[in-house]
């Protein structure tokens, strides 16, 4: 069943277009990712969806009711927010009923709740603290809690890891998908961090200047990302790209571009390719061979090591063939230095072809 | 260039090989430029208190006199109906500005903050009187407030012929009518400084108890007010301080009339010093406006220092 | 799915909700503000209006009412030839020795203070936290505790009863609020501006001259603007320490309005009450929001 429903959604900001008629369906207890750069109206639509913020156009429906008018409270979610807002003059233990003595629940029922989402966050020993006295990530699962006493299907977050540092992300990170799992509740989840899309999503919606690029599992999103866009915001070091034509011979299909050719048998078309059409070509560093068992490979050449990165796990080698740059990620055991002379391989089946207007061929 | 100092930094120069500049040398164009604060701080604002403070404890009249006469001058201070006149009102009119410029103010700021139309024309309105003197806001309230022409003369106008307003001849209740015109005056000083504290609360804790579902009279109540206690503290800090200096409202208003029925202490002072030569109960007056500065003050300060990080660079 | 999302979409709630702008919020919100907005014109409206009537009419009429006949001579008479105690040479007399006052003074305590701002902020030295300290509770402490021996220092001075000693006086109690202006305002530019400047070789004085005071314009037209209004509506320091021939507007304004014998001449004291406060209520209309940002930031503390 959806759970979440939106249709032909759009907002402007007077003149200004910040969300351009989006349609999205999210299922019953899946993990939805919104991710995009700054500005692109991730953080927008979650407010939009939240009823923090009033539709130009369109509508939204939560597990099934049109909740387009509808108040925050009464459209079934809890949300966490970017800087927690926890209530500063209150203990964590009123900071999570407040709400709901406002609602004017029974007492027992609101003990019931609290002491539930306190066992599951793990923070019974918090209780009575302020969140001034709380470490970043106690805060966090304090947030979280406030919305898990309220008894809703849908949990949304703004951002909730971007103020903590990189260890503390990791961790509670970790965590959220532990959470997700014991819970089942449904999640829209925004970030501009891919990472944490790729970890914790079901699936995947890259938003650019307020439409959704593509909206799929996150391997899809990695394997077949739909425009040049989506494949070059996915991936640390970012895929490369090569300019050139397609041209056909004998019945095959290959890319030429100054000094390289790349036979395109392996690789699996979504459109119908032109002749002489100028195409971008798309090689994710990861997926370069090097070394003994690039032979194998069906495509091989040779390139010039420019610059030598290494990671500790991995090394990521900056290199230069026929006047293009290529950048390749290696495992550390290969020892290479600048200068070096390197035979590389990959399959075309893992590549993608980009037409000049950015879609996929 | 003492000799102690030269010695010094022949030293310095003997030991290390290099020049060392002493500590007393260093930042030497920092501290001469820092002479003007020095002086003022010490001369000025200390070295002048101390004084009074001293000749306090004097019988001098029109001229500082050193003969010392102990807590004389403080019992006469006490004793004078005029003096213990001053206080009443200073309290009174003290009550009433805080009591409604921080409630008045307050409720202003928060219909400001509703995200309305024009907030710039109201704020304009509501803080203009500010750029007044205090002397303008006196005598077009004198005006206002003459029993003969001013409003009272419209309300008879409107029909209630027997309506009699005479505030300001009204012994019991003149200083009610320096309450009005100082409350016109400074109440919009208090709506913006309000103002900004509202707009200083994180915009998320809204957006929080809005989907908790908390109504926004209760979020201001139990959530923003709270929140706001600093701002709160120093407005009444700053409004406080304030209520004891006023002189020219007065003056001009009212001048302490009629008779001494709106008497002020820093009009009192202002009096004996400049007036009828008495500097010793002048002097006394103002040790006593002085102490009553500092017993709000220093507790303040105190908390305020312990709690900031310091805020300069080095 | 799609499909019976689009079959819905029409029929129900969609687009934005609807607002009224007639609600009982609105009403209780405009009408407060609106009615408060009234009460604080009330006085500026009454002034303007009175001074612009001849006498019998105000005799006659109600404060409110507008002027039936407008008449611009109680200005003028206000301005040449109202009598301000023993002469009766009108409210000019008093302007222009406002403009005296008012000029140096803003500009040496502006000066002194900026640099002490800026001194405090970069070059903190031993001592240097306390002495500011003290200066600020200056700023709190009643003047009443420091009239008299001002007055004995400046007749030492030779500067009583003078322009020279008004001056001084202004640029003494100015100082504590300005240094905290300029002090918090330096505080928040980059230290490392600072220190690559020193790396650069460049002492105290360049790095004021040619870094800082560039890039501070901002906060002095606020100090200017603090300064303008504080002494020209000033007038304790005035009737004290300027002596007669001295006096400020505010002085001789409070002079024609209380201490005239015999016939109260309202519109006259309402046109001089306008022209005294015309200067600083036009530097408040002319700057607006830095206006606001200057008694903000003299009122906040550290």
């Amino acid at each position: 069943m959806t759970s979440v429903a939106i249709a032909d959604l759009s907002l402007s900001f007077g003149p200004v277009e910040v969300l351009k008629s989006l349609n999205l369906e999210v299922e019953e207890g899946e993990f939805v990712v919104l991710l995009g750069p700054s500005g692109c109206g991730k953080s927008t639509l979650l407010n939009c969806i939240a009823g923090l913020l009033d539709v130009t156009a369109g509508q939204i429906f939560i597990d099934g009711k049109n909740v387009t008018w509808e108040e925050p409270k009464d459209r079934g979610i809890g949300m966490v927010f970017q800087s927690y807002a926890l209530y500063p003059q209150m203990s964590v233990e009123k900071n999570l009923s407040f709400g709901l003595r406002v609602a004017g629940l029974p007492k027992n029922e609101i003990k019931k709740r609290v002491d539930r989402a306190a066992e599951i966050l793990q923070i019974e020993p918090l209780l009575k603290r302020k969140p001034g006295a709380l470490s970043g990530g106690q805060r966090q699962r304090v947030a979280i809690g406030r919305a898990l006493v309220r008894d809703v299907n849908v949990f949304l977050f703004d951002e909730p890891l971007s103020n903590l540092d990189a260890k503390l992300r990791t961790d509670l990170r970790v965590e959220l998908k532990r959470l997700h799992q014991r819970l089942g509740n449904t999640m829209i989840y925004v970030t501009h961090d891919q990472i944490e899309a790729l970890t914790l999503a079901d699936r995947i919606a890259i938003m650019k200047d307020g439409l959704i690029q593509q909206l799929d599992s996150p391997s899809e999103i990695y394997n077949n990302p739909y425009n040049r866009f989506v494949a070059g915001f996915i991936g640390s070091p970012g895929m490369n790209f090569l300019h050139g034509t397609l041209t056909s011979e004998a019945g095959q299909w290959v890319f030429n571009s100054s000094g390289l050719r790349v036979p395109l048998s392996d690789y699996g078309f979504t459109n119908t390719p032109q002749e002489g059409q100028a195409v971008e070509l798309g090689l994710r560093p990861e997926h370069i061979i090097v070394g003994d068992a690039s032979a194998a490979q069906p495509v091989t050449m040779q390139v010039d090591t420019e610059l030598v990165e290494p990671m500790g796990a991995d090394t990521v080698l900056w290199t230069n063939v026929a006047g293009h740059a290529l950048t390749i990620r290696t495992d550390s055991e290969s020892i290479v230095k600048t200068g070096d002379k390197l035979n590389i391989g990959f399959n075309t089946s893992r590549a993608s072809l980009f037409s000049e207007n950015g879609e996929r061929v | 260039m003492s000799n102690s100092q030269a010695n010094l930094q022949a030293e310095s120069t003997v030991a290390t090989g290099r020049k060392r500049r002493h500590p007393l040398l260093r930042n030497m164009s920092a501290k001469i430029a820092a002479i003007p604060m020095i002086l003022v701080t010490l001369v000025g604002f200390v070295g002048c208190s101390v004084w009074s403070i001293v000749y306090s404890f004097t019988s001098s009249k029109s001229l500082p006199r050193e003969k010392f006469v102990g807590f004389d001058q403080y019992e006469r201070l006490f004793d004078s109906s005029r003096w213990q006149i001053s206080v009443e009102n200073v309290a009174v009119y003290g009550v009433c500005s805080l009591v409604f410029s921080l409630g008045v103010g307050f409720l202003l700021a928060v219909a400001m903050d509703q995200k309305i139309r024009f907030e710039n024309t109201f704020r304009t309105i509501f803080l203009y009187p500010f750029a007044l003197s205090f002397i303008v806001t006196g005598l077009v309230w004198q005006w206002l407030l003459n029993g003969d022409f001013g409003v009272a003369q419209v309300i008879r106008d409107i029909g209630f012929t027997s309506f009699e307003f005479n505030i300001l001849s009204d012994r019991d209740y003149s200083i009610y009518a320096v309450v009005i015109a100082g409350l016109w005056q400074g109440t919009g000083f208090v709506m913006a400084l309000m103002l900004a504290g509202l707009r200083g609360i994180d915009q998320d804790i809204w957006k929080a108890a809005r989907v908790d579902g908390i109504p926004a009279w209760r979020t201001y109540l139990f959530i923003v007010i709270p929140m706001m206690k600093p701002v709160f503290i120093t407005t009444l800090v700053i409004i406080a301080a304030g209520i004891v200096k006023v002189f020219d409202l007065v003056v001009a208003l009212t001048d302490g009339g009629p008779g001494v029925s709106s008497e002020l202490p820093a009009k009192y002072v202002y009096d004996w010093m400049f007036g009828r030569g008495n500097l010793g109960q002048a002097l006394a007056a103002s040790t006593v406006m002085l102490s009553t500065v500092l017993i709000i003050l220093i507790p303040w300060a105190y908390l305020e220092y312990s709690q900031k990080k310091d805020a300069t660079h080095g | 799915m799609a499909d019976t999302l689009a079959k819905r979409a029409v029929s129900e709630p969609h687009g934005p909700k609807p607002k009224r702008i007639i609600s009982t919020r609105n009403i209780i919100l405009y009408g407060f503000l609106i009615v408060a907005a009234l009460y604080w014109l009330l006085p500026l409206y009454v002034m303007i209006v009175t001074s612009l009537k001849g006498l019998p009419e105000i005799r006659m009429g109600n404060v409110f009412s507008p002027p039936m006949e407008v008449t611009f001579a109680p200005w003028v008479k206000a301005w040449d030839s109202a009598c301000t105690g023993l002469y009766c040479e009108g409210l000019k007399v008093g302007f222009w020795n406002s403009v005296k006052i008012l000029i140096p003074s803003v500009v040496i305590s502006i000066v002194i203070a900026s640099v002490n701002g800026y001194a405090l902020s970069f070059w903190r030295f031993k001592g240097s936290e306390i002495f500011f300290t003290i200066l600020l509770f200056g700023a709190f402490i009643p003047y009443q505790v420091m009239l008299y021996p001002l007055v004995i220092i400046l007749r030492e001075l030779h500067l009583f009863s003078s322009l020279g000693g008004v001056v001084l006086i202004h640029t003494i109690f100015g100082m504590p609020i300005l240094t905290l202006l300029f002090r918090n305002y330096f505080a928040s530019v980059p230290e490392e501006l600072f220190k690559a400047a020193r790396v650069d070789g460049a002492g105290f004085w360049r790095i004021f001259l040619q870094i800082m005071l560039p890039m501070s314009l901002p906060i002095f037209v606020v100090a200017i603007i603090l300064q303008v209004t504080g002494i020209w509506n000033d007038f304790l320091f005035g009737i004290i320490y300027a002596g007669t021939h001295n006096f400020p507007m505010t002085v001789q304004l409070n002079n024609i309005v209380n201490s005239t014998q015999g016939v109260k001449e309202y519109n006259v004291n309402m046109a001089a009450t306008l022209l005294t406060g015309l200067l600083p209520l036009i530097v408040y209309f002319v700057s607006g929001k830095l206006f606001v940002r200057g008694i903000a930031a003299g009122a906040v503390k550290g």
